[in-house]
């Protein structure tokens, strides 16, 4: 069960990240690492900092201090350009809402960040189509998303973040708009899929039952990471392989 | 769970042998746990004693696994209350949780700790529950949704009671 010998580095890290919007501070210091092909929540209750330590996870801002890196390499200081290649080639997103084209067909929004990544049209179509069929949506290519149910347009958008082939997929509440039954159906799909791929996934959160999805949960609360299940488990372990607790009794089965 | 109305409800669909209703009760309400022949046909005793069922004629080979049940109308319509009957909320999980957040905040042990514990075994419950989800049957699923949806609910509580440690560790230390 103990097993911290053969750790890589993580996959991408956040160390001690500050960020504040005017004089109002969203993260006060807030630390989490992820490892390749983890699928990590990010939960807490609304205005802890959540979405705003996924956004600086992301590059898509820049803390104010702390240090973002992402597979050894630092992120926060590179240039904007530079970090927008990183986002195309490298990054999947899936946020709850605006992320597609209302009047492109599902297929156009799919092979979208494949042409900008200068993939051949041909061959850019015949993967969004793939990914759509992979994620039931296969007769539903040349509809326009504006014209697709929230469960639908919510695919449309996992199978755009996945056709990249992204190292990390990042999704804000990616089922925060969608009645239980689809947005479990997405997160099935989600979360399937990655695994297929050994996709690293960061979701933020605020309900359980989609964290649950995920292999590890963390908690932000205050723009701190206030909770990290890997901590929670370190620490029953460590109470329960402590003499003390052994001895005493109290809490020795609590890493049973 | 109720033995006896569960086995009246499961003869509302057909009259059957005491064998085919404890298949059926292992298979869709045992879970893991498997009821016993002789609770079954002692049950069965009771439901026709009480009126609830009648059994059939008995069939060659005789003995009471050879009897086929049927529901009265009495039995139809006790299973038809009770599966309209709310089942009473118990905040069971709660109440001891709070009995220990009480007093390690009166023993001035760590609590929050003790949460993010039990945090962490609900959030291991939960993932488990929900790879049952993505791989179980319908029945299993149903199950197992019941049981996140109540998980969910102490989790929030779990939450909400660690953000009041404080408060609630003054309230504690003023009584």
């Amino acid at each position: 069960m103990n097993s911290p010998a053969t750790v890589v580095g993580p996959l991408i890290e956040a160390r001690g990240i500050h960020k504040s919007f005017g004089q109002t501070p969203a993260l006060r210091g807030a630390s989490v690492a992820v490892s390749r092909g983890e699928i990590l929540a990010i939960m807490g209750p609304s205005g802890s900092g959540k979405s705003t330590l996924l956004h600086c996870l992301a590059g898509l801002f820049t803390p104010d201090s702390g240090e973002v890196w992402f597979d050894s390499r630092r992120l926060d200081t590179l240039d904007e350009a530079a970090r927008t290649r990183l986002r195309r080639t490298e990054f999947g997103f899936v946020f709850q809402f605006g992320q597609l084209v209302p009047e492109l067909t599902a297929a156009d929004n799919v092979a979208l960040p494949l042409l900008l990544n200068r993939a051949r049209r041909r061959a850019a179509y015949r993967t969004a189509d793939a990914w759509l069929d992979k994620l039931g949506l296969a007769d539903k290519g040349t509809r326009r998303t504006g014209e697709l149910s929230g469960g639908e347009a919510q695919r449309v958008a996992v199978a755009r973040a996945l056709a990249l082939n992204p190292t990390l997929i990042f999704a804000d509440e990616p089922t925060g708009s969608l009645d239980s039954l689809t947005g479990e159906k997405v997160m099935d799909l989600l979360v399937g899929l990655a695994r297929d791929e050994g996709t690293t996934v960061v979701i933020v959160t605020h309900d359980a039952r989609v964290a649950a999805y995920a292999g590890r949960a963390v908690m932000v609360r205050d723009g701190l990471v206030s909770f990290d299940e890997r901590a929670a488990e370190a620490s029953a372990a460590r109470t329960a392989a402590s003499p003390a607790a052994a001895a005493g009794g109290t809490t020795a089965k609590a890493g049973s | 769970m109720s033995v006896p109305l569960t086995l009246l409800g499961l003869l509302e669909r057909e009259p059957s042998h005491g064998y085919d209703l404890k298949r059926d009760y292992d298979t869709f309400f045992g879970r893991g746990k498997q009821l016993p022949f002789g609770q079954v046909y002692a049950t069965l005793g009771r439901l026709a004693r009480d009126g609830r069922v009648v059994p059939g004629e008995a069939e060659p080979g005789d003995g009471p696994e050879r009897k086929r049940y049927a529901i009265t109308d009495v039995g139809r319509a006790e299973v038809d209350a009770w599966l309209a009957e709310p089942v009473e909320p118990e905040p069971h999980l709660q109440t001891v949780l709070f009995a220990k957040v009480t007093l390690a905040l009166m023993l001035g042990k760590p609590a929050e700790a003790y949460l993010d514990r039990q945090r962490a075994a609900h959030l291991v419950r939960m993932r488990d529950l929900t790879e049952l989800k993505r791989t179980g049957p319908l029945v299993d699923v149903m199950l197992a949704d019941h049981a996140l949806f109540h998980l969910e609910a102490d989790l929030r509580w779990i939450d909400l009671t660690s953000a009041r440690l404080a408060e609630l560790a003054e309230a504690v230390r003023q009584q």
